[in-house]
């Protein structure tokens, strides 16, 4: 195969000199403060989150000064910051609450599997239950195994909860404000890695790499090369895996000649594809929860039949181990998923 | 049940309004009826019928507001008719998935919702929800209050402290009110709870009241002013209701002996009003057997519900 690296576009509207795009965490950020600006009916609620700590990962920093009690610290109780959440948002409020630590979602099961997620639908008729539960996930910290993981995997296949995920190419408002009108509760993954990165702007990833943004606010955007209208490989991920299938495509493509493209949901549950089929031969799904009864496995049923007799070789799954994730960075490094894990899936399946 | 309750002494007997002993004898022959309905195989699934507590949902009735909140559990029907007896008919429909049913017979015994009134069915789950709404209707601030039911055994759940905790941190208008029976499906009050409800209460510093009565009236009298402040102040509260179950947890899965089942009887308002009004409960009583059963027969004859999947 030949490779022809693109030249770098001119991205679209730098004619000033360019501003770096702010950071996933203060993009946020301003998401809330926005939309908590635009619904008087909204309330927000989670362990630590007023003002002046304004959150474990300072997501929610300036927001109790500025509205007041429908910003409230709570105490250590995911099961009732959850069932709370409900109660407002079936009382004819609206509710985003953070759970500080995704693991902590499991204190909160019952709230999501059997009240907030049966309610919309087991009262026989639609009942609007506007609940976004913000989860911070995700290892690459050292917080070892209670504080680490990525559970998605946990929450798909519920009916009436949509699994969702924050992801550099989306807009947090757009994609908050969407959740909230489906009248449905949401979880939303947030990458406690990608808080520290930029958001993608003006459709430029970087030299090599252009992305179309998603069609809708929840929708899949698609990372490709300039020109380039078929691929050796379609990689799909969640947003929090991003950068790293960035990084990998990047490898892939100057070291092994290797053209991929990535396209990035940000509604991972239910999965669809958004009207863009994969332009790779080979498709490799790419996710930081564990192996095992996995998102990807759910992705590669949902793809198989539209793909199959196209497809060269079998859809690849990359996860995490089937492991806990082990607080020492060398051990963690083991386990998680990062850039040369993909690269080897996708020459691995290649060979 | 335990040898204190059953050395308690028997309430006197004060004769009822007619409003109150028209829905204590809708709600007794409604779940009188449900049990019957699935002894002849009419009805499936699971009910928990709450003989022997229905004065508890209808004495606290005028001390609700219509657009208060109910919030229900498992042994739910009594609360619900006491708060909207003209729709018993959409109420077993619901139980017999008939059409007409409240939630076209998708929520079934345990998950009804009909204006404000909502129940579920995993215990524990409906407190912290409770604190939400109450969290929604303290910032209207036109003193309406939550009211949401738990059983003795609901107190084993850790969602009823987490709830309680932010009840009380943040001055939420909610009315617990805790249905102790001494009776947990099996197991008895005492081998399921440690320490005492009013304990409880006082750990989060909301306040509690405790009432053995069975006569309405004087419920009322007792409970008045403290679900005043709940509204008012506003701030939680805690009534406890010794009662007692006289039927099984569901069905026939009673394991109590004949002592203990008499016991329970003992504190019956059904044969004490009998006794002290002859007449006018016999009348009221046939007038309630008969539309509940003509009920029964009209739900029985309606097609079954349909659903259409959102």
């Amino acid at each position: 195969m030949t490779v022809t690296p693109a030249t770098p576009a001119t991205p679209a509207t730098p004619a000033t000199p360019a501003t770096p795009a702010e950071r996933v965490a203060e993009h946020l950020n301003r998401a809330l403060h926005d939309l908590m600006d635009a619904h008087p009916d909204l309330h927000l609620l989670g362990e630590d989150i007023t003002d002046p700590y304004g959150g474990a990962f300072k997501i929610t920093k300036g927001l109790s000064s500025r509205f007041g009690d429908r910003v409230r610290s709570t105490p250590l109780s995911e099961s009732a910051i959850v069932g709370a959440g409900a109660g407002l948002a079936l009382a004819g409020g609206q509710a985003i609450v953070e759970i500080m630590f995704a693991d902590f979602a499991a204190l909160a099961f019952d709230q999501l599997l059997n009240f907030a997620a049966k309610s919309v639908s087991m009262y026989g008729r639609p009942v609007p239950v506007p609940l976004v539960v913000r989860c911070p996930s995700g290892g690459h910290r050292g917080y070892g195994p209670t504080h680490s993981q990525s559970p998605q995997k946990h929450f798909i296949g519920v009916p009436g909860l949509a699994v969702l995920e924050l992801s550099p190419f989306h807009d947090a408002r757009a994609l908050l404000d969407h959740a909230l009108a489906t009248r449905r509760p949401s979880v939303l993954f947030e990458d406690k890695v990608l808080y520290t990165r930029r958001m993608f702007h003006h459709g430029v990833v970087d030299e090599l790499f252009r992305f179309e943004p998603p069609a809708g606010p929840a929708g899949v955007a698609r990372v490709h090369l300039d020109g380039v209208e078929e691929y050796d490989c379609t990689i799909i991920a969640p947003g929090g895996l991003a950068h790293r299938a960035v990084e990998a495509m990047r490898t892939l493509l100057m070291e092994h000649e290797v053209l991929c493209e990535l396209l990035v949901p940000a509604r991972l549950y239910p999965f669809d594809l958004d009207g863009l089929p994969p332009r790779g031969r080979h498709v490799c799904v790419a996710e930081d929860g564990t192996a095992g009864g996995t998102w990807g496995a759910e992705v590669a049923a949902r793809l198989y039949p539209g793909l199959w007799g196209r497809l060269t070789r079998p859809i690849t799954l990359v996860s995490a181990a089937d492991s806990i994730i082990p607080a020492a960075p060398h051990l963690e490094r083991e386990v998680l998923v990062d850039a040369p894990a993909i690269v080897r899936a996708v020459l691995g399946a290649a060979a | 049940m335990n040898a204190m309750v059953a050395a308690e002494a028997v309430p006197r007997v004060a004769p009822p309004a007619d409003d109150d002993l028209d829905r204590l004898l809708l709600i007794r022959h409604f779940e009188s009826a449900l049990l019957r309905l699935f002894g002849e195989g009419l009805i499936s699934g699971t009910t928990h019928t709450c003989l022997g507590q229905e004065y508890v949902p209808v004495a606290l009735e005028p001390l609700l507001r219509p657009d208060d909140h109910t919030l229900s559990n498992h042994r739910g029907h009594g609360h619900f008719l006491a708060r909207h007896p003209g729709e018993a008919g959409g109420l077993l429909a619901e139980i017999m998935g008939r059409e007409g049913a409240l939630c076209h017979g998708v929520g079934g015994s345990q998950h009804v919702y009909h204006r404000t009134f909502l129940s579920t069915g995993v215990q524990g789950e409906s407190l912290p929800v409770a604190a939400g709404i109450a969290l929604r209707l303290r910032a209207a601030g036109d003193g309406r209050l939550v009211c949401v039911y738990i059983g003795d055994g609901t107190l084993g759940e850790g969602s009823v402290y987490e709830a309680l905790n932010m009840a009380a941190l943040w001055d939420l208008p909610l009315l617990v009110v805790v249905e102790n029976n001494g009776i947990a499906q099996s197991t008895p009050t005492a081998r399921q709870l440690a320490g005492t409800v009013a304990g409880r209460a006082a750990a989060f510093g909301v306040p509690y009241r405790r009432v053995e009565s069975t006569d309405p009236a004087e419920i009322r009298a007792a409970l008045a002013a403290p679900v005043a402040a709940v509204r008012e102040t506003p701030f939680p509260l805690i009534v406890e209701f010794i009662t007692h179950r006289l039927g099984p947890h569901s069905k026939g899965d009673d394991t109590r002996g004949p002592e203990e089942l008499a016991a329970a009887r003992a504190h019956d308002w059904y044969g004490r009003y009998a006794e002290a009004i002859p007449e006018r409960f016999a009348a009221a009583d046939a007038l309630w057997r008969r539309r509940v059963a003509d009920l029964v027969a009209e739900v029985s004859a309606r097609p079954l519900a349909r659903w259409e999947a959102s």
